[in-house]
């Protein structure tokens, strides 16, 4: 990694934005990076539209600006695409993924958007078989991984699982169900190829 | 060594934990509510054996704080902004009594208008109250600093409280790299709590806090005086110990490519780490710029100011802050008042930027730093004093 990889995400409050962001960067930092992650923080509101950040580099980061430019931006409600410009900012060669059912094509018809690459993924539904209920930020977590090539696949998987059985040490199940829906989501994101 | 990930005030809450302090009396504020937070969680699951007082207010934590320290207590709070104003009555209070109680503040903007949002007003509005003020750059720095300041403030030499503080959201919101020590380390290195003066040796009666009029007061404000001054060399100590004892090593100020240095910047907190990118940009199209990062502002240490800066053609001094007297912020007059009767001053200018936080980005720094450029070659200030970023 030659500079600052920055990564924006977009979501409502409570789908867990921030904690995909924090969740990536403490995954990253376990394999080597250095990391900053942090949320944008407004008036909190279930519901309202939030940001979080993730920096990753292999040298220390030291800058402490916003993030204006990112070259990841990943949007957790395919609704939010009505109100929010998503792709403010990012480059022409820079990468989109959202959460939908919807094919990449359609998305870039949606945007109007003449560059950049499209993913998608329908982390909503993984998420619903896999864990039950409609939390598309691990799901997200795993189309991320593949789409960046940043984190080694099965290490990433391997240190999540870690540190999900610490959160959760009394419910093995959600564990299992979240890393199901990372590894789905990961096998599942699509291209424009 | 642990490498862990942690935002800034979770690098602060760490740093409690280790230390272990007998007591910890605080209220919360945002964006510091989580060091007292977690250190409360620490404290519920008998991981510290803190006493902790759960109070209805700042003024009451801060007067807790000062009661448990005065008994004998090695004593840690935490607040931000509106939290640390209402403290200030009995703030001098601390330091008259050389009480070295740690606090842990984040830096956020004085209401009005309400904002919860970083600025260095809070901490500035307390720099005359006695306390050592250590500014951290990012969430390792804060960490670290929280543990020195525990052995600042105890120095024998010194017995001053002492405040370290992060900017509000920008670090003690942002997760980052931590390397942590062991819980073994730091209490070998913060050592036991030397209790002097306790009011509850009934070996040894005493009173404190008791009137004092124009027959000693005076005098007795003296060993303020009398620490602060040594505070500068105990703090330079502290950070050269730390450096050899776990690698980072830290000083009353940082020079950043300042050896040859043209023009500069001199900033504290955060805006610092965003500094360093620029002037390393200026450095690879052969610009000589540098950062002067001011980490203790109480002590001042103006002879080491002066030093760095002194043989530099152009400086832009940021403020955090303004001190609404038409001649410029804390640092800026700190810093002019500094390089007075000095054989050579560069042109200071001065950039009150960043209230209710406002964001500085690395244009903004970008742009800072031609100015500089531009003054350096025409030998002319174009602006003594901006406020930059804001709207006009």
């Amino acid at each position: 990694m030659e500079k600052i990889v920055e990564i924006r995400w977009h979501g409502r409050g409570g789908q867990g934005a921030k904690t995909a962001a924090l969740l990536f960067a403490d995954c990253a930092m376990s394999l080597g990076k250095y990391i900053q992650a942090f949320p944008e923080y407004g008036p909190e509101r279930m519901g309202a539209p939030v940001q979080a950040f993730d920096r990753l580099s292999d040298h220390p980061i030291t800058l402490h600006c916003g993030i204006t430019n990112p070259q990841i931006v990943l949007v957790l409600d395919p609704t939010l695409m009505a109100t929010v410009d998503v792709t403010q900012g990012l480059p022409a060669d820079g990468s989109l993924i959202v959460n939908t059912s919807k094919s990449p094509q359609e998305i870039r018809k949606e945007l109007g958007l003449k560059n950049a690459k499209i993913y998608t993924v329908d982390a909503s539904a993984i998420s619903k078989d896999k864990i039950g209920r409609d939390i598309p930020n691990t799901p997200m977590l795993g189309a991320l991984v593949k789409v960046s090539g940043l984190l080694d696949y099965d290490q990433m998987i391997k240190d999540t699982e870690v540190k999900l059985e610490k959160k959760f040490a009394h419910k093995p199940e959600i564990v299992k169900g979240n890393i199901e829906a990372i590894k789905t989501a990961y096998d599942k994101v699509k291209g424009e190829k | 060594m642990p490498r862990i990930a942690r935002t800034g005030n979770e690098a602060m809450a760490e740093a409690m934990r280790q230390i272990n302090p007998h007591v910890v009396a605080a209220y919360p504020i945002t964006p510091a509510t989580e060091i007292v937070m977690i250190f409360a969680g620490f404290v519920a699951n008998g991981v510290v054996d803190t006493q902790f007082v759960a109070v209805e207010s700042e003024h009451s934590a801060m007067s807790a704080c000062v009661g448990a320290a005065a008994a004998g207590c090695r004593v840690m709070t935490g607040t931000s902004s509106q939290g640390l104003q209402l403290m200030s009555e009995i703030l001098p209070i601390a330091s008259a009594l050389a009480l070295p109680i740690v606090l842990c503040e984040v830096n956020r903007a004085l209401s009005g208008p309400i904002n919860i949002h970083c600025d260095h007003s809070d901490t500035m509005a307390v720099r005359d109250f006695g306390w050592i003020q250590i500014f951290a750059e990012n969430a390792q720095e804060a960490y670290d600093s929280v543990l020195q300041a525990v052995v600042i403030a105890e120095n024998m030499q010194v017995r001053l409280p002492a405040m370290v503080t992060t900017d509000g959201f920008i670090i003690s919101h942002c997760m980052e790299r931590v390397e942590a020590l062991e819980d073994a380390e730091v209490k070998k290195y913060v050592g036991e709590f030397k209790a002097v003066n306790s009011v509850l040796d009934v070996g040894k009666p005493l009173t404190m806090g008791c009137l004092d009029l124009q027959d000693y007061y005076f005098e007795h404000k003296m060993p303020i005086v009398e620490s602060m001054k040594k505070a500068k060399d105990v703090i330079l100590e502290v950070g050269l110990d730390f450096g050899k004892q776990f690698g980072r090593e830290y000083g009353l100020v940082e020079n950043y490519k300042m050896d040859d240095a043209e023009i500069a910047m001199v900033a504290m907190g955060s805006t610092c780490g965003t500094a360093r990118v620029v002037v390393d940009e200026l450095r690879g199209k052969g610009v000589k710029a540098g950062l002067l990062k001011v980490r203790a502002f109480r002590p001042f240490p103006a002879e080491e100011i002066k030093q760095s800066l002194s043989k530099l053609k152009s400086v832009a001094i940021m403020d955090r802050s303004d001190m609404f007297k038409n001649q410029g912020g804390q640092v800026f007059t700190e810093i002019r008042s500094a390089m007075y009767g000095g054989a050579n001053s560069p042109i200071l200018t001065n950039y009150i930027y960043g209230l209710g936080g406002r964001e500085i980005s690395l244009d903004d720094i970008r742009k800072i730093f031609a100015e500089q450029k531009k003054n350096a070659e025409s030998g002319e200030v174009s602006q003594l004093i901006q406020h930059f970023g804001v709207r006009i």
